[in-house]
């Protein structure tokens, strides 16, 4: 099987898709001639030409707003966001718009849209290269939010997402993109050619949104982890000789609540990991779930790892950054409870 | 130490606030059938002149004259004219209905009529209009059912939108009437892209976007007029200026810029104004724009300088921020009065056949209220189900909301 990184996945999805359906088109800023700024979109504007791969003026309001015109009318596009940083001028369109014309017009109109954003830290990217936002999309009605975390996964994923009818949230965390970095920041990058998961199979597949990968098998703990975290989450149950459960959710909305609480039930003990700020972070969502059907499983409470509440700061980045220290510290302290 | 004097802030004011002497001295009216009428496929650099003036089409006679007139027939016009006193009598039932408690909200149209009125009648079945809350004309214009309106108003047991929007927020894409947000401005580059789409697809519809002269101000305006400009996309850019964004005067999001239309002129798209109170204006300036999306020549943008004569929504009283005949002096009339006057002008009309419309026009919005009533007001009567409230989030319903419908029971 070939392997592929995690941007080559991406762009095998989006060329897939391009090539079986002529409603898919991909836009954004820096994707069409130049290939994105992190390759994504190389090649398909020479592929499928400039009216369905092309570049975007600086206005993410107005990709995102092009884009659910595009959708109304009974296109699929696929757009990216040039770093998860800079959707805020697109985040009314999102929430306002996207987000509710199904529901709104009930179905009179409906808005199938892709917005790929560049997400996450560790590439020395401060403050507005390096912000995880997921929960601002969760927290939202109507959308689907999906974080992968392999190249396999990417693009599976990325085929669900664009044949998906509803707008979907794809936020893909750039410092996997070359290979599965575990938060040790001082060594070699592993490629993905060495890893299993960077095994992409050629041709349309899809990994059905809404269900969890477990990663490790294990009997003393569960860790909920997505993105990058679950290379750290392997990291640190490898490290510290702690029989985890990983368990990789792919999707945050709709979530996988099925796999989370067998695991939970078996283990009875929860460790929740995100790059992303505490303070109302995805994983207050995921402990509130688990405290809510586990509770009764439960030997010792639930325990989150996260950045901390402060900008994501630039030469700061590994004390902010969840890396496995700090979560294998987390791990032995739950075993202890 | 510097000798320069302290800065100041220029906060813009209208010309005259209630107590004093409506004034509109300031809006050049130009005569009826002096401005010209340029090729659709002229340089928009040699048009910019329109972005200053107005075009206009009936003179103070009734008499369509100059380079715009003769497009309409006396069978069209007519009906123009009957739609647009539907469009008015249903608005005096809705805001009597409001009143009486039977729903939330209302918004009227009165003075504007001809706006979306006329403009619905220069597109083809299968374009796009993505509209603001002040264009029911486009609706009614199309022959959507006034009952299905009132059932959207009521958000009764039949309301097309299953009570999940407020009142006058329709969505009928049979009727090229996109969803309506009620988010400012979001719409217009949604417009663009919906034209786009339809450029990519080599399809032969075009689109329209509504924007009010308040929400021009929104980033959205720019964030259209780029795309739009850029990608030459087959849309036609409306703005209904009728001179008030609630109670802010048309000149707090006009700034510097002499008029809103000559927004359109840094980005190369050719920029008219006209009289949204001339309903032969509007559609001559319509059409003209149309034709230049459909033959891929680009968008337009279109001002039409018109007046809202009513309150912003049933939730304002304009006597607390406009003087109170600030309506009798705006120097571009009645729409609705002009466009009979000129039928009659045209031996087309009379004052007997006027008065027997309007009061078969009031019978029909009394028997479609009748009707929506028969399956519930807002408060009373037949309401969408609890169950609705869930459905329509996604296309499935996701593991999540099914176990909180669960909780309520439905």
């Amino acid at each position: 099987m070939p392997r592929r990184t995690m941007i080559e996945a991406i762009r095998d999805a989006m060329d897939v898709m391009m090539a079986r359906d002529a409603n898919v088109v991909v836009f954004g800023e820096d994707v069409g001639y130049f290939g994105g700024v992190f390759r994504a979109t190389q090649g398909l504007q020479a592929k499928y030409g400039p009216s369905r791969c092309f570049d975007a003026p600086i206005n993410e309001s107005g990709i995102v707003g092009a884009a659910i015109g595009m959708a109304a009318y009974g296109l699929r596009p696929c757009v990216e966001i040039q770093f998860a940083d800079y959707m805020y001028p697109g985040y009314d369109q999102i929430v306002s718009e996207a987000a509710r014309l199904r529901y709104r017009s009930n179905g009179d109109f409906t808005c199938p849209l892709v917005i790929r954003m560049p997400t996450g830290g560790g590439i020395s990217g401060g403050q507005t290269h390096s912000q995880s936002p997921e929960a601002l999309f969760t927290h939202v009605a109507g959308l689907k939010t999906v974080v992968p975390s392999s190249p396999r996964d990417a693009k599976g994923l990325l085929i669900a997402a664009i044949e998906d009818p509803d707008p979907v949230i794809f936020l893909e965390p750039k410092r996997l993109y070359n290979g599965p970095f575990d938060g040790h920041h001082d060594r070699p990058v592993t490629p993905w050619s060495k890893h299993d998961l960077g095994e992409v199979p050629d041709g349309h597949y899809t990994i059905p949104l809404g269900q969890a990968a477990i990663r490790r098998e294990g009997a003393a703990l569960t860790v909920l982890a997505y993105g990058t975290m679950v290379h750290v989450a392997m990291a640190a149950a490898a490290e510290t000789g702690i029989d985890a459960e990983v368990i990789d959710l792919r999707t945050l909305v709709p979530l996988d609540l099925d796999t989370i609480a067998a695991s939970v039930r078996k283990t009875g003990r929860c460790v929740i990991v995100h790059e992303a700020t505490l303070t109302s972070g995805f994983g207050a969502e995921l402990s509130a779930l688990v405290q809510e059907t586990c509770f009764y499983h439960l030997e010792a409470p639930i325990k989150r790892v996260t950045g901390w509440d402060t900008p994501y700061p630039h030469a700061q980045e590994w004390d902010y950054f969840p890396g496995p220290a700090r979560l294998g510290r987390a791990l032995l302290e739950t075993m202890e409870q | 130490m510097t000798d320069d004097t302290p800065l100041t802030l220029r906060v813009p004011e209208p010309a005259v606030r209630p107590g004093g002497i409506p004034d509109f001295s300031s809006v050049r009216i130009p005569k009826a059938g002096s401005v010209m009428r340029p090729a659709v496929d002229a340089d928009p650099e040699s048009i910019r002149d329109l972005a200053y003036s107005i075009i206009r089409v009936l003179n103070r006679d009734g008499e369509a004259v100059g380079p715009w007139a003769g497009l309409l027939s006396d069978d069209e016009l007519r009906d123009g004219l009957r739609h647009m006193m539907t469009l008015r009598a249903f608005d005096a039932r809705m805001l009597m209905a409001q009143r009486q408690g039977k729903t939330s909200f209302y918004m009227q149209h009165m003075g504007e009529e001809a706006v979306s009125c006329a403009f619905r009648k220069a597109l083809e079945p299968g374009d796009m209009n993505f509209p603001t809350y002040r264009q029911a004309g486009l609706l009614i214009a199309d022959g959507y059912p006034l009952v299905d309106m009132m059932n959207q108003i009521y958000s009764n047991e039949r309301d097309p939108l299953k009570g999940r929007q407020m009142p006058v927020l329709y969505s009928s894409r049979n009727n090229s009437f996109f969803s309506i947000s009620g988010n400012l401005a979001t719409q217009y580059i949604q417009a663009v892209g919906w034209a786009m789409a339809s450029a990519i697809k080599n399809d032969t519809r075009i689109a329209a976007g509504w924007i009010g002269d308040g929400s021009t101000a929104e980033s959205d305006f720019h964030a259209a007029l780029v795309f739009a400009s850029t990608y030459k996309a087959p849309v036609v850019l409306n703005i209904v200026n009728n001179q008030w964004a609630i109670s802010t005067f048309q000149g707090i999001a006009r700034g510097g810029s002499g008029t809103f239309a000559a927004r359109g002129l840094g980005f190369g798209i050719p920029a008219l104004r006209v009289d949204g109170n001339d309903y032969l204006a509007v559609y001559a300036v319509a059409r003209w724009a149309i034709e230049r999306a459909r033959r891929n020549l680009g968008p337009t943008l279109i001002e039409h300088v018109t007046y809202r004569v009513g309150a912003h929504s049933t939730s304002d009283d304009p006597s607390a921020y406009r003087p109170k005949a600030e309506s009798d002096a705006w120097p571009l009339g009645d729409p609705v009065i002009r466009l009979k006057n000129h039928l009659i002008a045209r031996g087309a009309w009379s004052e007997e056949r006027h008065k027997q419309a309007e009061a078969e026009i009031v019978d029909g919005v009394i028997a479609a209220q009748k009707e929506a009533e028969r399956h519930g007001t807002l408060h009373a009567g037949g309401q969408p189900s609890v169950r609705d409230m869930f459905e329509g989030v996604y296309e499935q319903m996701p593991p999540h909301l099914r176990r909180q419908r669960q909780e309520v029971g439905v």
